[in-house]
């Protein structure tokens, strides 16, 4: 089959490897149809994650039909159109068993600080990911759900990762009615976040970025009012006094480990990996939040220690929330505001490419060329 | 805005909205407003028949192969994946990673990262001696700048400053190798040469 594999830092390309088999008796095989580049590839691509290997295959959001299922899954048939959350997770272990699905303990071999993810190193299991015309889905009757009818296939896909994290990020954020949310980062998962303050009876919604044609959907898609940051020469200052000297009541890091706007911060992190990542963004969160308020932590840091203002946050009694999204229990409530009009998600999809030209996809994405902001991989027909 | 007394002052328990205005503004404002009804709240709830799974535990996946795990792990997990196995100089690296220290430990990551390092030389190398070698040209995809408007899209940006370090990231281990092995060369010439 084709897939995507990487090559070693900023470089990927499509291979010919052989298709997937069932390793485990609750495995199935699905034929990928679209899959997307999360911005957490970014990390990857970028050399960020510890063990991340030549050969390996990124894309832990996409969606398919089912090719084939191990003897034991009951809930999926061949044919079925699947959308598949980005987690690996068994369903049954102590963390599974309380809800966590992000923070299974079944799956990852590697780490126990991470749960599984499709395609996203070895570090959280070392599966190979959707970037491909084939994948193995582990425990097929826990994560996938067949796709409704009505469910248009590119929201289904943006269900499996950047929708279900960016509301998931507003549920974290703990907002009451009449709250000011600033959210940190203007891509899909930020503007996910901020469209969904909303529909938790967010009064104000800031989104703070520094690329104008992402503040400019952060206006028109999620109604929200912006700031460049590099047009002020204080955030914090400066988001104080646009909320009457208070800060906000609750802050969203929606940009995580390449943070920019603090050069020595993103080439120590990003480029010479001697922390996880910038910690900008979280630094400006714990900064412009109001004392008592909340920072939900959505961005995603790698393993190592980063230069967090931690006595910020003690001293003014914070609380900071995070996870990775655990997905599939956002769905059911995800799907009415879907079916509704109230959240629509394949508005952000600005490029399609076909599998083939996958280097170029994720080079316009992370140089944040031609507009973008979330791109899809055509993979196959429905 | 207003040189306003707000955090001076106790002011009301609640800021007023007008939810009425934020509707007709806002398609769906307010759909989830009681925090008690929302997906993710509580955190936790202990409901292990919801999730589909039919087994306490799961069975185990064959180890066809010896797999690498964290020493945090009292046993291998029923689950995992075997999308890279463990080979050559960077495969030693990131053995001793997983066998000697756990993820509290600085050196169990920093190890990994230069595993990775080691790993993206060796398969380069690798792939010079294959019918496909690596091509940095096609497979960093810069070959989309001009299609993608690459320098309109970057005017006035401020991660241009370091954007510029991309290509020494890509191209750096390689110079690093050729001038090792320039020097080497050197020195074995001269040594030859006494
Ligand atoms: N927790 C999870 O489950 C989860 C899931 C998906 C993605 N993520 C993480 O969320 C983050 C965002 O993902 P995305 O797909 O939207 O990525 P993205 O790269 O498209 O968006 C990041 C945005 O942040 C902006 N930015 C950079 N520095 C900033 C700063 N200092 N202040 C404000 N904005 C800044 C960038 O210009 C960019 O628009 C990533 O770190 C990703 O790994 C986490
Ligand atoms: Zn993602
Ligand atoms: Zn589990």
């Amino acid at each position: 089959m084709r897939a995507m594999t990487y090559r070693g830092p900023y470089k990927v390309r499509v291979d010919e490897k052989p298709e997937p088999v069932i390793e485990h008796p609750n495995d199935a095989v699905v034929r990928v149809t679209r899959a997307a580049i999360c911005g957490s590839d970014l990390h990857l691509y970028h050399g960020m994650m510890p063990d991340t290997r030549v050969g390996h295959t990124f894309g832990h959001e996409f969606v398919g039909v089912v090719e084939e299922v191990g003897p034991s899954v009951r809930n999926l048939s061949v044919g079925d159109r699947v959308m598949v959350p980005f987690n690996i997770y068994c369903g049954s272990c102590f963390f599974c068993a309380r809800g966590l699905y992000s923070n299974c303990h079944n799956v990852n071999p590697n780490a126990t600080a991470v749960g599984g993810i499709y395609g996203y190193s070895h570090t959280t299991g070392g599966y190979d990911g959707g970037q491909a015309q084939y994948v193995r889905v582990p425990f097929a009757d826990v994560g996938p759900s067949v796709v409704p009818d009505w469910l248009h296939p590119e929201d289904a896909l943006l269900c499996t990762d950047a929708l279900a994290t960016g509301y998931f990020g507003a549920q974290l954020a703990e907002i009451a009615e009449g709250d000011v949310v600033v959210v940190l980062g203007a891509g899909p998962v930020g503007l996910f976040a901020a469209r969904s303050a909303w529909l938790m009876g967010a009064s104000r919604v800031i989104v703070v970025d520094h690329l104008d044609y992402r503040l400019a959907k952060a206006r028109e898609f999620a109604f929200a009012e912006t700031l460049n940051f590099t047009e002020v020469d204080d955030v914090v200052l400066h988001l104080k006094k646009a909320t009457d000297w208070l800060g906000a009541d609750r802050v969203i890091d929606a940009v995580g480990a390449e943070a920019d706007g603090n050069l020595l911060q993103h080439v120590t992190g990003a480029k010479l990996k001697l922390q996880a990542g910038s910690p900008v963004a979280l630094n400006w969160a714990i900064d412009a939040v109001r004392k008592g308020g909340t920072v939900s932590v959505m961005g995603a840091y790698g393993p190592l220690f980063t230069s967090v203002k931690f006595g910020d946050a003690v001293n003014k009694g914070l609380t900071l929330r995070m996870n990775q999204a655990p997905v599939k229990r956002q769905w059911p409530r995800l799907l009415e505001h879907v079916r509704a009009g109230y959240l629509t998600p394949r508005d952000i999809v600005t490029h399609r490419v076909p599998l083939e030209d996958v280097a170029e996809g994720y080079h316009i994405f992370s140089a944040k060329l031609d507009g973008c902001i979330k791109p899809v991989i055509v993979v196959d027909e429905d | 805005m207003t040189d306003a007394e707000t955090p001076y002052v106790a002011g009301p328990a609640r800021r007023p909205v007008d939810r009425d205005a934020l509707r007709t503004r806002i398609p769906g404002w307010g759909a989830d407003l009681d925090p008690a009804d929302r997906p993710s709240y509580p955190r936790e709830v202990y409901d292990p028949a919801v999730t589909g799974a039919h087994w306490d535990l799961p069975e185990a996946q064959p180890e066809l192969r010896p797999r690498e795990r964290s020493v945090e792990h009292a046993r291998l997990t029923p689950v995992f994946g075997t999308s890279a196995p463990l080979h050559g100089a960077s495969g030693a690296v990131r053995r001793l990673a997983y066998r000697r220290f756990s993820e509290g430990r600085a050196a169990h990551w920093f190890l990994l990262l230069l595993g990775d390092r080691v790993d993206a030389v060796e398969s380069h190398v690798r792939s010079l001696a294959s019918r496909r070698p690596d091509d940095p040209v096609t497979e960093t995809g810069v070959l989309a700048e001009a299609r993608a408007h690459g320098i309109a899209s970057r005017r006035g940006r401020v991660d241009v400053r370091h954007q510029v370090l991309d290509p020494v990231v890509v191209a750096g281990p390689w110079v690093a190798a050729v001038g090792a092995g320039a020097w080497a060369v050197r020195a074995l010439v001269r040594r030859a040469r006494r």
